[in-house]
């Protein structure tokens, strides 16, 4: 059990955006509502997996809708406190602790306004160990959680509990309330147990966002190459350093596609690379030969500060470390690729995890 | 009649002297003095001097500053305000300033969000809480402030309650209180846009300080007859009335006078541009004969805000920068001795090896004496250059929209220190006047009209709402002084607004034309 005030929020903040993989959102106004929660209502209390006993109500918290409504409606600041009103009266349950759904960008933000907001403690865990656009792709489905009931809300107190027959009714009709209500709002779903967030969610994951955000915050203060002090604290596998020399994009149901193309700088002068992407970025290639995919992180920073660089933000003339973090181990089982493996994206290859691939390259 | 153009830039203040068919006539560069009065005079001082043109012939005079930055960023002479958001229930989560540094947040006396506020598509989140916002402002009123920041949800999309708060502010609290609506100055993203607005509401007196230093300053001189101007970030001038209203967007003018200057004198409508003065250098876009704006939020102080803004690279290279030489390898800056240039480099017998003395040396430019730089060693001296150079390419390369060579103007009173060719580049341009293109992209400047309503399709189709429009952006700069005839549509966008009623676009033009 640790405290979590506003010096930790900033740096969970730069890991975050890291662990997005180039999408899940900027969490910047995220950052500012959890920030604003803080400073109105003391730090919060976040709780290792094993503080969490097996019989406790967890429940995930999340906005759903597009991050740039949200940059511009902020939470009206009550939807936390309807949701739990909603939750605990529909499953008859006490809540014990709230948990962040998605590591990965703006959702890593908000579950920490709606801890300090409720007096709630928070689980250092997460259900992607990473950011994935899609409401199913949690490591809890694999469990055979139900993503519903969800319980919806916007900053007007319009709220909605519902089940659904399929995760993909889920998302249809989450949509259409979400449009109705605004354009974003907030969530919970996966609701479960202590024994299934042990046994599925994605351990210290919070600790492991302090941890990489710190280690961009402060590389240029440590002695030695920077770029090898960051890879060393991001356990970062490189793949490339190039700069971007053009970015083909495409906008088809809802979602964001692209290809970035890179040349290389430095010591990989002559060379070339490209990621592609859908929201988050999916697979990297140097050389014409794949070297990661989905699910493993792929992350483009940037060279000088090694900010991560979303996907939105790619452009010409950018000079980017292509990095590669191994992703959570539940994902590389195949259940896991069934849902968030390279073929589930569209691609006719098999998963390889990164560092095999790598080692093959050299 | 002539024109007066002045840059008042952290190291050195700018001026010229242009005439009817804008020709610079003279010019000046002097060091910027602590007290804007003082600097302005003793350059407008100066170019009647060299000039011998009587100071009751300049008929306009323009000036662009960066005061408000240095305000901002010093914190000094800022105003206390009132800040009011329309938005309840939405945002209440996020309250206004909550990453601001505690000694810029001070200058809000009142915070209050009130009820009210749009939705993406236009709906209204709640009505307009009028009794709140009267209560507010009566409450504004009692603490004797005299400067309002008032923003709202989606008022890009819709400003009728910021207009609406806007009226009643001054019913409240009389009609001299400074009132900055968000939707007049920045684009999407509440916080961001609210945080220029509060910016620009702390900011009135020192826009008085200003705008009267520089009136009093003309007329101390004798420019008696002059109409007063000042730069915006856009490239275009506004009023002596408007830049009261709206000093933050004076902010960042300097390079953007520069771009525009360096397109004037070159004749040249696309290009990048690079500004090199004596600690930074400045690479911009000229697009279309106007700077290229930012994409991103720009920080002013620490604080994020996104009104429009020249998109430009800074980095520390420049005349002044200080050149050190260790176990064979070389850095450059980023530090530099600044205005003291005459008094430390190498070629004007001072002792800090510069980035100057390195082009002197090189025989690239003829600066102070040359024979107080021949013994330093080649081989440094061209390590040292292709350090600069490679600086210049790499910053040139990632401002580039494609991997095409383009063509690159080069300004600045440091431009000196650059070689004939750099990589990527197709024409590199030195034009006459280098040295003092920001002030002459003051002095040339045109003056914009811009006009921005909600209209409903349906009742008028879009070709004659757009026409209704470019009309009556022609007029407003018109109006503001622009000749007729030379005034065309530089901005036009119309943004259909889903699910509103009507097939409704909020449609946006800005004219801009040559001051009469």
């Amino acid at each position: 059990m640790r405290k979590i005030g506003i010096e930790e929020i900033e740096d969970i903040a730069l890991g975050a955006a890291l662990l997005g993989s180039g999408g899940g959102g900027d969490p910047y106004v995220g950052k500012l509502i959890a920030m604003g929660a803080i400073q109105e209502c003391g730090p919060v209390t976040l709780l290792s997996i094993d503080e969490v006993p097996d019989d406790a109500f967890v429940v995930p918290i999340a906005m759903m809708g597009a991050p740039t409504v949200l940059a511009e409606k902020a939470l009206g600041g009550n939807e936390y406190k309807v949701l739990y009103d909603m939750v605990s009266q529909f499953y008859n349950r006490k809540i014990f602790a709230f948990m962040p759904i998605e590591a990965g960008g703006v959702n890593s933000m908000l579950p920490f306004a709606a801890a300090a907001r409720l007096g709630l403690p928070l689980v250092d865990v997460d259900g992607m160990g990473r950011a994935f656009p899609e409401l199913q792709m949690v490591t809890f489905t694999m469990a055979g959680v139900n993503a519903t009931p969800m319980a919806l809300t916007d900053e007007k107190g319009n709220s909605v509990i519902f089940r659904t027959i399929t995760n993909k009714w889920t998302e249809e009709l989450a949509r259409a309330v979400t449009m109705s209500c605004g354009g974003s709002v907030s969530v919970s779903l996966f609701c479960t147990d202590g024994s299934i967030v042990k046994k599925y969610g994605v351990r210290d994951i919070i600790t492991r966002s302090q941890k990489l955000g710190k280690a961009i915050r402060t590389v240029k203060e440590g002695s030695g190459v920077p770029e090898k002090n960051f890879l060393d604290a991001s356990e970062g596998i490189k793949l490339f350093r190039g700069k971007i020399t053009d970015v083909l994009r495409e906008v088809r149901g809802g979602f964001n596609y692209g290809k970035a193309l890179l040349e290389g700088i430095g010591e990989y002068k002559g060379r070339s690379a490209y990621t592609e992407f859908q929201n988050e970025n999916l697979a990297a290639a140097v050389d014409e030969k794949i070297l990661a995919t989905t699910p493993d992180l792929i992350c483009l920073v940037d060279t000088e500060t090694f900010n991560p660089i979303p996907t939105d933000a790619l452009k010409y003339g950018k000079r980017v470390l292509m990095i590669a973090l191994k992703c959570f181990g539940a994902w590389r089982s195949p259940e896991g690729l069934e849902l968030v493996g390279p073929r589930y994206f569209g691609y006719d290859i098999d998963y390889i995890p990164v560092e095999l691939r790598v080692k093959g390259e050299a | 009649m002539y024109r007066l153009g002045i840059d008042v830039g952290g190291t050195n203040t700018d001026a010229v002297l242009i005439d009817k068919d804008l020709k610079v006539i003279a010019e000046v560069k002097l060091p910027t003095s602590s007290d804007i009065h003082g600097g302005i005079s003793a350059a407008i001082q100066g170019i009647l001097k060299k000039s011998k043109v009587d100071a009751k012939q300049i008929t306009k005079a323009m000036l662009g500053t960066t005061q408000c930055t240095n305000a901002i960023v010093e914190r000094k002479h800022l105003a206390s305000i009132g800040v009011l958001r329309i938005a309840a229930p939405a945002t209440l989560s996020l309250r206004p300033m909550v990453d601001w540094a505690a000694d810029l947040k001070m200058i809000a006396a009142e915070v209050t969000i009130i009820g009210g506020g749009f939705e993406h598509d236009g709906k209204e989140i709640a009505s307009f809480d009028e009794k709140a916002a009267r209560a507010f402002f009566e409450r504004c009123k009692a603490r004797g402030i005299k400067s309002v920041a008032i923003s709202g949800v989606f008022s890009t999309v819709r400003e009728d309650h910021e207009l609406e708060a806007g009226r009643l502010c001054h019913e409240v609290m009389g009609e001299d209180v400074y009132v900055s609506l968000s939707s007049k100055i920045g684009t999407m993203g509440l916080i961001e846009r609210e945080n220029a607005a509060i910016l620009n509401a702390a900011l009135y007196k020192v826009s008085n300080i200003f705008i009267d230093g520089f009136t009093d300053s003309l007329i101390e001189q004798g420019v008696a007859n002059a109409a007063v101007y000042f730069s915006q970030n856009d490239g275009t001038l506004m009023s002596a009335e408007t830049a009261r209203k709206y000093p933050i967007l004076t902010i960042a003018c300097g390079p953007t006078n520069s771009i525009r200057g360096a397109s004037y004198l070159s004749k040249v409508n696309d290009a990048i541009i690079i500004d090199v003065g004596g600690t930074t250098t400045d690479i911009g876009i000229l697009h279309n004969g106007f700077p290229r704006e930012s994409s991103v939020a720009v920080t002013i102080g620490g604080v994020r805000t996104n009104f429009r803004m020249p998109d430009v690279v800074s980095f520390g290279l420049g005349g002044g920068s200080i050149i050190r030489e260790k176990d064979g390898a070389v850095s450059i800056g980023p530090d530099s001795v600044g205005y003291a240039i005459t008094e430390k480099a190498l070629v004007f017998g001072g002792d800090v090896l510069t980035a100057t003395d390195i082009a002197v040396r090189l025989g690239y430019a003829k600066i102070g004496d040359p024979s107080l730089v021949t013994h330093i060693d080649k081989a440094i001296a061209d390590k040292a250059m292709a350090g600069i150079v490679e600086m210049v390419e790499e910053h040139i390369d990632a401002m580039k929209m494609s991997n095409e060579d383009a063509d690159v103007i080069l300004v600045g009173g440091g431009s000196v220190l650059l070689p004939e060719h750099l990589a990527g580049v197709k024409r590199l341009i030195k034009p006459d006047h280098f040295a003092v293109a920001n002030a002459i992209g003051s002095g040339i400047a045109k003056i914009s009209g811009a006009y921005e309503k909600l209209v409903s399709y349906d009742e008028t189709p879009r070709e004659q709402a757009l026409e209704i429009a470019r009309k009556e952006a022609i007029e407003t700069a018109v109006q503001g002084g622009a000749i007729p005839e030379t005034v065309e549509i530089i901005d036009v966008e119309d943004i259909p607004l889903q699910y509103y009623p009507g097939n409704t676009c909020r449609v946006k033009i800005k004219a801009a034309g040559e001051l009469a």
